[in-house]
């Protein structure tokens, strides 16, 4: 369902088939929509069994990096330790609001693969990490949590097998960084959300020092359809000739677009033919310029790259970008790209944790280049700095949100290098002549 | 662009709050609120976010005392509390208009407009300027980061309310509804 529009027949709605369908979004509403069925057959399974068959059906966690969730899960054994699943649902990527829409309409949904999930994982409790700022989301997971303990669904003797069950609701405080998955188990224990360096990783030592997992909103409302129709089910589902990414995938389309909403496709679907049917394409009179498929955080396509690409992973890597959240940020022929990138830039200075001085300094610094670019007054000499800069950003730091400021800033200069020059302040040839003094004096020296 | 303090580092306002004697938060109902959280985790550092949560929920922001009942009652010192309190942006350090108005304008919205939100924001309120609480402390205007609903431009928060695809004539119309 293209929540907010109707339904496209191109689309495949598993996870979205009752978003806008209010009944769905009680328990006696999702009972009889085959809910929790899921759940009762997975607590009869052994988990080793729950994660092979996860692992068969091909699904690789949707919060962006694209782990494959069932050897995730298969790095938790029995070990005697208290073991925690944490559900990532701080959904702060710009471009990404598809987590929002599950939680809104579908509760029950994200609830019973909470449960699912933590029973696969040989852990008796389960945290769902909500941002603060999603008022309504915390309210309906709130509410459907309260009537699952009350159903027996969870808690001491959950559906009856005798195994304990419980899953809280945690809400945050504003804080993009603590959608990483270190800085959220660090949130939620009471301090400051600073990713933690790896190793040890949360399978080792995660949520209060024990073995944890930690998995996205989408990535556990998918199981449960898993159990229930079937790893091959799932398997059958995306392009023929890519056997690494399959299933459906919810893709958030926002920016100039005349359509902006929620859409499931099976992975591998035509970008091009997604934009412009099922999106609806640019807004009259305009164009598309430029989009972001996978978050902000990922290179930028230009028109005719998105056009040609296929959405999955590997689609999207073949076409220089990555799927990442699956948040499709689409700019038109009216946008100044300098500006927009550099509005980028800020979110990520903003949102640094400050830990690591190459993102702490190095997003700051990118902003004021590029803010000073997009007010007129750049150097040509300004476009070196800021890759140097991005390169001493990349890989070196605790996580990868300085990767992500420097990624797309990249990539913009690269693409839309044009708009870049077209800002350079009125003295153009400023940007040559203090090298070339510079040449000249050591010349004479 | 014109970018004003986030809600860390807010404008201290007006003479409309006065000092008044703290009224503990951890008290009767709220207290066993506190402890049916506690139970939820093997710590209590843990219930530190869900804490502060229900100060502010009471007293409209997190002030010095209620930092020192927080860290007494969580048995943490008051500047372990006062730090990760600092860390997240939801959180006021100061008091703040009776409506804080958080308008997003990451990209995804800037280029739907939200800037002219912003503005139209700011006009209506009388705040005038970014992080400063009007004068009649009725209104604070921000702006704030993705708000997770970029498919809805643009969305605001108005305290703990969400509210989707506002425009500026809508803004307007938001403004004059409060009291
Ligand atoms: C800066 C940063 C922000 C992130 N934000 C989110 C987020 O909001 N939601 C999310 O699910 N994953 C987010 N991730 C990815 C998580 O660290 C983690 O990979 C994911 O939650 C794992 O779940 P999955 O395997 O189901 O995808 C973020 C990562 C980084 C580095
Ligand atoms: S890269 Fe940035 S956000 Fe990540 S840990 Fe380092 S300072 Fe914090
Ligand atoms: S950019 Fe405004 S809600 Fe995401």
């Amino acid at each position: 369902m293209g929540y907010p529009n109707p339904s496209h027949g191109r689309e495949t709605p598993v996870l979205s088939k009752y978003f806008g369908d209010p009944e769905a979004r009680t328990l006696a509403g999702w009972r009889a929509r085959g809910g929790y069925e899921s759940l009762e057959k997975a607590l009869g399974m052994d988990p080793v069994e729950i994660q092979t068959m996860v692992k068969d059906s091909g699904l690789r966690g949707r919060g962006g990096a694209g782990f494959p969730t069932g050897i995730k899960w298969s790095f938790m054994r029995p070990d005697g330790k208290t073991h925690y699943l944490c559900c990532n649902a701080d959904e702060s990527e710009p471009g990404t609001f598809k987590d929002r829409e599950i939680m809104r309409w579908t509760p029950h949904g994200l609830v019973e693969g909470v449960a699912l999930g933590a029973h696969a994982i040989y852990a008796e409790t389960a945290y769902i990490y909500i941002r603060g700022e999603f008022t309504e989301p915390i309210a309906r997971v709130t509410a459907a949590v309260e009537e699952a303990y009350a159903a027996g669904i969870l808690g001491a003797n959950a559906m009856g097998t005798g195994r304990r069950l419980d899953v809280h609701v945690h809400r945050g405080a504003g804080a993009y960084i603590c959608g990483e998955e270190t800085a959220l188990m660090n949130s939620l224990e009471g301090r400051r959300g600073n990713p933690r360096i790896k190793p040890p990783f949360p399978a080792v030592a995660g949520l209060f020092g024990q073995p944890t997992t930690i998995n996205n909103v989408e990535t556990l409302t998918a199981v449960p359809y898993i159990i229930k129709h079937g790893a091959d089910w799932y398997q059958g589902l995306g392009r023929d000739d890519n056997p690494k990414s399959r299933g459906t995938k919810l893709f958030s389309v926002c920016g100039n677009i005349s359509r902006p909403g929620n859409y499931e496709v099976t992975m591998g679907f035509p970008f091009g033919e997604f934009l412009n049917e099922l999106c609806g394409g640019a807004l009259p009179g305009r164009e598309i310029k430029a989009v972001i498929p996978g978050g902000s955080s990922v290179p930028i396509l230009t028109r005719e790259e998105a056009e040609g690409a296929l959405m999955d992973y590997e689609g999207m890597v073949a076409a220089g970008t990555m799927l990442g959240s699956g948040g499709v940020i689409v700019f038109d022929d009216k946008q100044d790209m300098v500006k927009q990138i550099a509005r980028l830039a800020r979110f990520y200075a903003h949102e640094s944790c400050a830990q690591c001085s190459q993102c702490r300094e190095g997003t700051a610094w990118t902003t004021r280049i590029l803010e000073r670019i997009a007010a007129g007054d750049g150097h040509a000499r300004d476009f070196d700095t800021l890759l140097s800069i991005g390169e001493n950003m990349s890989g070196k730091t605790i996580c990868v949100l300085s990767d992500s400021c420097a990624t797309p800033v990249a990539s913009g200069l690269k693409k839309f290098r044009h708009e870049f020059e077209a800002k350079l302040g009125p003295d153009r040839s400023r940007g040559v002549v203090p090298v070339m003094l510079t040449t000249n004096r050591s010349a004479v020296a | 662009m014109t970018y004003g303090p986030s809600a860390g580092q807010l404008v201290r306002p007006p003479e409309h709050h006065h000092e008044t004697p703290y009224v503990p938060v951890f008290t009767g109902e709220r207290r066993e609120q506190l402890d049916t959280i506690l139970s939820r985790y093997p710590t209590k550092m843990a219930a530190l976010l869900p804490a502060l949560w229900m100060v502010q929920d009471v007293h409209g922001w997190v002030s010095e005392q209620a930092v020192e009942e927080v860290a007494q009652v969580l048995e943490l010192s008051p500047a372990y509390v006062k730090g990760v309190l600092s860390f997240y942006t939801m959180y006021h350090q100061h008091p703040v208009g009776k409506h804080f108005i958080q308008v997003c304008t990451t990209t995804p919205c800037n280029v739907c407009g939200a800037e002219d939100v912003v503005q139209a924001f700011l006009d209506a309120t009388g705040c005038g300027e970014l992080g400063v609480t009007s004068t009649d402390g009725r209104f604070t205007v921000i702006e704030v980061e993705c708000l997770g609903a970029c498919g809805f431009a643009t969305p605001i928060m108005i305290n703990d309310e969400f509210i989707e695809s506002v425009t500026p004539e809508r803004a307007a119309r938001i403004v004059a509804e409060r009291d």
